[in-house]
């Protein structure tokens, strides 16, 4: 069984510092060079692809991080996307996001502010 | 062990109503891997992100042993319609 704890506070300070330490921070499974699964790869590719200059976190080597991540953006998975300290979405919604070139639009209004 | 397909579509049914469902295990059985298209209209003046912590709610339970889940959809029955029509126009031309 697995119990639920609540948001430890000093863990979501920790949060909100570092989802706001760069524009673009991308919590993943592995390293920007070497994503250790699929859906992080995938979303490393497209950030590369539109040259964004991005932060990768891996989430593999902080299990607290990985507890505590989830709760502090309500998504149960990784990798997790951040844009200008706001939760963007996972894996499809940034797949979608780029298919329809929103997410570039975002990336150049966020780099640019 | 793990979540059956069967399991992620009750609960799916159940929470969302959805006009369309598809679920795909993509695990070969073992039940940790699922691909997703949903249609309903509880997803009406929702954006995506929204749409799709929707369904992670509704699958809280089983996403504690689900290792990876593909939305690949999730769309209104409206856009869903739009989406048929323009599939089957370019699959005409």
């Amino acid at each position: 069984l697995h119990a639920y704890v609540a948001l430890d506070p000093n863990l979501k300070a920790t949060l909100d510092k570092v989802v706001t330490s760069q524009k673009i921070v991308l919590f993943m499974k592995g390293t920007k060079d070497f994503p250790q699964c699929g859906f992080s790869h995938t979303v490393v590719q497209i950030l590369k692809s539109l040259d964004a200059p991005f932060e990768t976190i891996n989430i593999l080597e902080n299990e607290a991080l990985r507890q505590g991540l989830k709760e502090y953006s309500s998504w149960p998975t990784f990798p997790q996307l951040y844009v200008d300290g706001e939760f963007f979405g996972g894996c499809d919604i940034t797949v979608e996001a780029y298919k329809s070139g929103e997410l570039q639009e975002l990336l150049e209004r966020t780099l640019c502010s | 062990m793990g979540v059956t397909k069967e399991q992620v579509e009750s609960s799916l049914t159940a929470k969302l109503n959805p006009s369309h469902l598809e679920v795909i295990d993509m695990s070969a059985g073992c039940g940790a891997k699922f691909l997703v298209v949903i249609v309903t209209e509880q997803f009406e003046g929702k954006r995506l992100l929204e749409r799709h912590r929707m369904v992670n709610g509704a699958l809280a339970e089983e996403m504690k042993e689900i290792h990876a889940l593909s939305i690949t959809k999730a769309l209104t029955p409206e856009q869903w319609k739009q989406q048929q029509e323009s599939e089957k126009s370019q699959a005409a031309a």
